[in-house]
Parts: C-alpha cells; structure tokens; sequence
C-alpha cells in the first residue's frame, strides 16, 4: 500500500470557510436579529422596520467575523477546542465593541455602551458555537456507524464464507493465487477496522475498491467484468475512508450476484477544479434482484458526506430500469482539516 | 455399505471455485465412497437441463444462484417420476438451515468439510424428497418472492414455463392451466397457491381465473345479464376475454387505470 496519509477528519470548532458553515451563521445571527427586533418593538407593526435597523449594526459586524474567522481557521484549530471557543467569543465581543466604539466617535449622539454591543455579541457567538457543537453530536454517531456497517459487509457471511470457500478451493492447485486472495482478504479487514475518524488518500481507497473486486472476481468468475476510468486526478486528495468500497460492494449484490450473465461494474473517477466525482454504475436485472436490502451503507455514506463536508459534497442515484448509478461530488481538499 | 455402480453426481454452484472444491472432496473420498461427477451446472436452469439430458442420482446444489436457486429446483425435481436425491450447500442461511434442521433434510455448510461430505453421500440413498410445501416456504423467504418457473409435464417431459410470460391461470375442472402468449400449459397446482404464492403479479378476476397485472389491458361491460360474468377483460397479446367476477369488478379496473 502506498503511505498513508491520516488526518483528523473533523474538529468540533466548525469550519469557517465551508459554505454550509458560513450560511448557517448568516441565517443563524439574522434569526436572532428578527427575535430580537420582535422583543424590542411594542407592536407587531413597528417589527420590519425595526429588524431593518438592527440589520444596519448586525450585518457588518457578522460579515467582518465571518471574513476574520475563515482567515484564523487554521490558527483556531490549533488550539485546544475551550480556549478556541473562547477565542471566537473574544473575537465577537471585541469587533462588536469596536464597531460600537467607532460608530459612537461619529454620531457623538448615540446613547449606550459599547460594552453592552459586545456582550450582546458574544451571547450570539456562543448561540451559534452551542449549535455546531450539538450538530457535530449529532453525526458523530455516524463515525462508529460507518466501521459497524463496514465490519457488518464485510462479516456479511455470504461473502466471508464463499470467500473461504474459494480460497479452499484454490490452495491445492494454485497456491500463489490462494495467497494473494488471502491478503486481499486480510486488508479489507484492517480497512474496516481503521478509525474512521480520520481521512484516507483517494489512492489508498482506490486499492482497497480493486481488491475487493479481485476476490469477488474470483468468486464469480466470468461473470464480473469491472471497468475503471479513472481520469487525471490528484492520488492524494483526502477522502473519508470506506466510501468506495461499500458502493462497490453495493453493486456487486444488486447488480451482478443475481444475474446469471453477470454484468460489468463502472467506476468513474474525475476531477472537475475543485470538485472530485466519483460515479459508480451497475446493471440492474429488471424484477430479478436480490431481497431489497436496507439502505444503510448509503444512508450512512450520505450521513459522514454532510459531517465531513457540509452542504459542499452531494450523494445522488439515478435508478432506471436496467442500470443503478451513484454519483458523490467532494470538494477537493488539499488541506485536512 | 457396498454399491453396484458409483452415485452418479451432478455439482450445482454459481460460483465455480465452489464446485471444483467440491470436485476435489469428491475425489478425497473417492476410495471410501466411490462416486462419479456427470456434470456441473451454474444455476437450477442449467441442471435441470443437465438431468433431462442423463440420468443423475445426487445433486449437490447450493441455495442461493441467479436464475434458478437451489429451493427451486429441488421442488421441480420433486415432481420427477424417480427424483435424484438433493443435497443442500449454503455459505450461510439461517432460516433455511433452521427449516432443515426441523425437517431433517441434510445440508453442508461452506466451507465444506470432507467429513460431512462422505456421511451426507452415505445416507442419502434411503433420505425422503423434500415436502414440497415446505420447500415452497423456504423458497418465499429466501428470495422474497415466489419460484420464476413453473413445472408442467408433457408426456413425461418436464417444461419449464416461466412465471414472468405467463398472462393468465385458468382452472377448469380438474386442471389449472397457464398461458402464455405462444401457447397453454398444464399445471400441477391448485390456484390458491398460485395467487398466494404470485400475489405481486397476478390477481384474481374470477373464482376460476388470476391475471397478470401487467397484461391487463381494458375492460368490457357484458351484454345484458350474464351468469358468467359480470364483465370482460382485454389481454394484451391474445385476444381471449376473461371473466370478471362483480367483486372483482372495481379492484381489476382500478389496477388499469393506475398504471
């Protein structure tokens, strides 16, 4: 295997410059501001006009936080996640006071303090970082979730039993093969057992994809063809693990277990700029199929996509009558985080 | 225990390393207990084609394959004047190991140890066919639907109708008769097996009639007062009618204009 390269998949502080992120904040804040606009004014009537000002104050404060963290996200992230946190918060109630101060030096005028804006600030702040903590709770479950349903495909005992079987068959007459199974055997265990907090490099879940293949290629002989188009792509963009091979596995037992012809599984992998897709097709037999089975390695794959990525990765199936595909865009992220 | 000849054997696997091991075993054992292997087969079509074409005493045949599994083809040769003998091989099913533990059928788990083997072949000369009913059951739960063939004999020949072609089952008398677009067949079976058995696909316009939701294709008022039936239904691809019950009337209708 090539070196592998492991990150941290997830920090609890979110990720400032994830345009999931930043929209979050944006409806976040503004929906204070509104709640806010609504306890301030005495009749429904004045409520618009009220939010309106608020507006005025809120948005360039929330705008110069959202540019100054994205800048410092690297920076925050290097803390411990309590001193990051509060990091933030001073980072609010100090702008927020600025602005205050500022605004005050040029309408003499205005009556309050500056140190009511930044508490008032930082209370927001703390509003928004609760939320992307709770929501970080929320899909870690997914984490542990995702090396269940991989331990649980790759103990699914059809597939771990013929897989022995085939060995048996093949230590008499060809041992080298039976050897070279074997290990495949070996490795996709151990791929199921990482930690799947932690990304992979594309590459790495590109060899672990093929030699799922080759032992279920040699199962079903003939029978499966497989097609790889991989086109010019960074090897070492990090993705989280177990994404590939669990779709491919997918395909497998839907697409080519239960025709008796077989049929040819297609893996593309592409990368547009920033985006990288990866599209997996299978053949479906008509009414001929497998029991329908539950759909939790997909649930689960779409499940870490919005944990690792927000609303910057997508998961999308075209089902037609003769072909099953599912296509996953990722942002290509050169930077862990 | 001494034979005349050796067991004649035909091996039943989709995936072929699972029958060159157990051509290997067979070979083990060759001494203790000889046997002869007459022919391999991918699938239940493919050795029901096998055993039309010689005579078979044992079928090793694993459960799960595409096309035809193993529970179907063990009840097609069930309906054999001189059945062969089936023996089960699974990498894993529950249920269907449970239902032959309760029933005493035999059965080797892969991967299979040449022990089993020998005692499974040892004994399977004195074993009882399969209950149909039960295999039916088993069937059912394993794919989640019913069998993709049915058997008619002709003559004492087996035809393979496929459910998928069929339009519609007719009971007349005695006999249940299946159609397809080419031509009819008789069966062996009673209809309230068959609708429970195809629910998904057929439903039933009359006492005496199931349909093929797919070929229905319109439907016809009867003249005037007929004790037969309360209306007609259109196929598509033959032009017989078929009956329609007045209970069924609404239900069928519904269907056509679902789709």
């Amino acid at each position: 295997m090539a070196s592998i390269r492991h990150f941290p998949a997830t920090h609890p502080l979110p990720d400032w410059r994830n345009f999931g992120v930043m929209l979050r904040v944006l409806l976040g804040i503004n929906a204070l501001a509104l709640l806010a606009a609504l306890i301030l004014t005495p009749d429904l009537a004045g409520w618009p006009g009220r939010y309106v000002e608020l507006a005025a104050v809120v948005e360039p404060w929330l705008l110069l936080c959202l540019g100054l963290l994205a800048i410092l996200r690297d920076a925050l992230w290097r803390l411990p996640l309590r001193i990051g946190q509060g990091a933030v918060l001073l980072l609010a109630g100090g702008l927020a006071f600025g602005l205050y101060a500022y605004w005050q030096s040029l309408l003499p005028g205005d009556a309050g303090s500056a140190w009511r804006s930044a508490l008032l600030a930082m209370a927001a702040a703390a509003i928004m970082l609760g939320y992307f903590e709770l929501r970080n709770a929320a899909f870690s479950p997914a984490q542990s979730e995702a090396r269940l349903a991989a331990l649980n495909a790759r103990i699914r005992p059809h597939f771990l039993f013929n897989s022995l079987n085939a060995v048996l068959s093949l230590i008499r007459a060809r041992p080298q093969q039976a050897e070279a199974a074997l290990e495949s055997l070996s490795d996709l265990f151990r791929a199921a057992m990482r930690d799947p907090g932690e990304l992979v490099s594309l590459a790495d879940e590109i060899d672990l994809g093929r030699q799922y293949l080759e032992l279920e290629a040699l199962r079903l002989g003939e029978r499966l063809t497989v097609d790889w188009q991989i086109s010019a792509v960074a090897m070492d963009i990090p993705i989280p693990p177990l994404m590939l091979q669990p779709l491919l596995e997918n395909a497998v037992y839907h697409g080519i277990e239960p025709a008796a012809e077989g049929g040819a599984v297609r893996i593309s992998i592409a990368q547009h700029g920033d985006e990288l897709r990866i599209a997996i097709a299978n053949p479906t037999c008509g009414g001929v199929q497998h029991a329908p089975g539950n759909q939790i390695a997909l649930a689960n794959i779409r499940e870490r996509l919005a944990l690792y990525y927000d609303l910057e990765a997508r998961l999308d199936i075209e089902a037609t009558d003769n072909r099953y595909e599912v296509r996953i865009v990722l942002p290509c992220r050169k930077q862990a985080r | 225990m001494s034979q005349a000849s050796p067991l004649k054997i035909l091996l039943v696997d989709d995936e072929p390393l699972a029958r060159e091991r157990l051509r290997t075993l067979l070979g083990d054992i060759s001494i203790q207990f000889p046997t002869e292997v007459v022919g391999e087969a991918g699938n239940g079509l493919a050795a029901l084609a096998c055993i039309r074409e010689q005579a078979v005493d044992v079928v090793l045949a694993d459960i799960r394959m595409p096309g035809m599994d193993g529970i179907e083809l063990a009840g097609h040769l069930g309906a054999f004047e001189k059945p062969p003998a089936v023996i089960f091989t699974t990498a894993y099913d529950n249920y269907a190991v449970q239902a032959f533990d309760l029933n005493a059928l035999d059965y080797l788990l892969k991967p299979v140890r040449t022990q089993r083997l020998l005692t499974a072949l040892q004994k399977v000369r004195g074993a009882t066919p399969a209950d149909p009913a039960l295999l039916a059951g088993i069937g059912r739960e394993i794919r989640g639907c019913g069998r993709t063939h049915l058997s008619s004999h002709e003559r004492g020949r087996l035809m393979l109708v496929p459910v998928a072609e069929v339009l519609y089952f007719k009971a007349d008398l005695k006999y249940v008769t299946a159609r397809t677009v080419e031509r009819e067949f008789l069966l062996d079976e009673a209809l309230t097996h068959l609708e429970t058995e195809f629910a998904e696909r057929f439903i039933r316009l009359h006492r005496a009639v199931l349909v093929a939701k797919s070929a229905l294709a319109g439907f016809e008022k009867a003249a005037g007062d007929d004790a037969e039936a309360y209306g007609w239904a259109l196929l598509r691809g033959v032009p017989e009618k078929l009956p329609v019950s007045r209970r069924q009337w609404a239900p069928a209708k519904a269907l056509v204009k679902g789709a």
